[in-house]
């Protein structure tokens, strides 16, 4: 059962960011509810007031955003992600990524910003957007600012969002040409024990510039500096990719849960590391199944 | 961007209208009301299961707008002027839906309590993909749990019934819907 809430659902953008302000902290942001909902059931959040946003016209919705970047609204759910045409062509892990998110139910009600804001530390699309370097908009009553994924994502549930902001746009900058993109995902019960995701850029047979980091295992995706390192200047080889993979088992920072132990979570991030490495170097040599 | 703080005027009750099962239904409601709480308690159409209460079982599934949902952790509110399908509406004038028909003859039911859930979940999935692969099938039922059947008489049901539905319409119904 539910404690009682006061309901709101605004109509405009700055209608829910001024509900925001006026309310504070007691009120949340309400949009698939799929996080939200179970945790109010158990009395672990307690909310005065919910902030439906799914009635404000252009949170939804996929497009082609400036400099050729995928633009998603936090609304989007995940089913619309998965099958969205626009993803299938521009950005396939994406919707690869997407299509093994929870369930049908959860992908049907469940959207891309509660995904975000929620930052469980086992999303999918988190991982991948740090990869990519997406942008987040926020706004709230003072105005509108932008941060890179990798500053958003503090710690456990933790973002840079302030409670009284809304999460009101995500721009997905296209990957450079000559990159390859991959996601590996591995989980056994409902969201992934670990994952990595790596965009590796190819120029002239050599790594020119690349983003590995990993998901799941720690408190937030975490970008792996050292095997990032090891990898720029390389030419792809077993041994390089076999280094980078050993680089993360070190540097990763799981946590103990009850699921799995530490040494367990450092395997499956280096041998999900190694695969990850992998396709994207390949994908960038142009092995790839669909054109950039 | 600036603007104003409004005057917070949220409701705590509001009236409903929905389709239940193709029948307009009005019924004020409480804002903290779930969905399978009122079908249930309320419209007293106990069909649909509560069981795991956390999005990962699917005994409560209900199509809202023709999409699968968990109803245990879905506000009642959401199905305002929408249409909410649950197991009741599944049969019609002339009988059992092809679907159901096919859960009994390929034994796909034990004792029962997932089933509602695993029927209507196929009902949205062939509304998408009229003759599903049985890889595509598993896919789309991974987030329905059984704890008799051990699975396999369902995935066999579920590619029974696309092929009698598909019987029903001419085979000519065979194009994806993939928006
Ligand atoms: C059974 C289950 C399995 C799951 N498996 C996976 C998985 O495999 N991989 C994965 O990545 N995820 C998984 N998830 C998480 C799922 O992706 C999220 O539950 C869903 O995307 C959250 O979106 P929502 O719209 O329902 O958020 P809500 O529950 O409505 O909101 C979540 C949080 O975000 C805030 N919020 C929402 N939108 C905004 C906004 N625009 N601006 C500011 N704040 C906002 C809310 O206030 C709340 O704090 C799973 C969830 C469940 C329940």
């Amino acid at each position: 059962m539910l404690a009682p809430f006061e309901y709101h659902r605004p109509e405009s953008l700055a209608e829910a960011a001024a509900l925001l302000r006026a309310l504070g902290p007691e009120a949340a942001v309400y949009a698939g509810g799929t996080e939200l909902l179970p945790l109010m059931k158990d009395g672990l959040i307690e909310a005065s007031a919910l902030i439906d946003i799914k009635a404000i016209p252009g949170l939804g919705g996929i497009a082609r955003g400036r400099d050729s970047a995928l633009r998603i609204g936090p609304l989007t759910t995940h089913r619309a992600i998965e099958r969205s045409p626009l993803v299938r062509e521009h950005l396939p892990e994406l919707a690869a990524l997407e299509a093994n998110v929870a369930n049908v139910r959860v992908r049907a009600a469940g959207t891309i910003g509660g995904n975000l804001c929620f930052a469980e530390p086992h999303s999918d699309p988190a991982t991948l957007l740090v990869a990519l370097d997406a942008r987040f908009t926020l706004v709230s009553v003072e105005g509108v600012r932008e941060i890179a994924a990798e500053d958003f994502f503090t710690g456990l549930l933790e973002t840079a969002r302030r409670p009284d902001e809304l999460l009101a746009d995500i721009q997905i900058p296209a990957p450079a040409p000559g990159s390859g993109v991959a996601y590996e995902r591995f989980k056994t019960h409902e969201r992934p024990s670990a994952s990595v995701a790596a965009v590796i850029r190819l120029d002239d047979g050599a790594v020119a510039d690349c983003r590995v980091v990993v998901g799941s295992v720690g408190v937030r995706p975490l970008r792996m500096g050292r095997a990032e390192s090891l990898l720029n200047g390389a030419r792809p080889s077993d041994d390089a990719i076999a280094e980078a993979a050993e680089a993360i088992r070190a540097e990763v920072a799981p946590t103990e849960d009850a699921f799995e132990s530490t040494d367990y979570k450092r395997q499956l991030a280096a041998t999900l590391g190694r695969r990850a490495i992998a396709a994207a170097l390949a994908r960038a040599g142009g092995e790839s199944d669909h054109d950039r | 961007m600036t603007v104003e703080a409004p005057a917070a005027s949220g409701v705590a009750r509001l009236p409903l209208r929905l389709t239940l099962n193709g029948q307009l239904v009005e019924i004020e409601i409480a804002t903290n009301e779930l969905l399978l709480d009122v079908v249930r308690d309320r419209l007293a159409l106990t069909g649909t299961k509560r069981s795991c209460d956390v999005q990962v079982c699917g005994a409560c599934t209900m199509l809202l707008d023709g999409r699968p949902v968990s109803s245990c952790c879905t506000l009642a509110l959401e199905a305002d002027g929408r249409a909410i399908e649950t197991i009741e509406g599944m049969a019609g004038p002339d009988g059992l839906h092809p679907i159901q028909q096919a859960f009994i003859d390929n034994v796909a039911v034990q004792c029962g309590f997932c089933t509602p859930g695993f029927v209507l979940t196929t009902k949205a999935l062939l509304a998408d993909n009229p003759r599903p692969m049985r890889a595509e099938i598993e896919h789309a039922l991974t987030g329905n749990l059984c704890r008799c059947t051990g699975y396999w008489n369902i995935l066999s049901a579920v590619e029974d019934a696309a092929g009698r539905m598909a019987e029903d319409d001419g085979e000519g119904r065979g194009a994806r819907d993939d928006g």
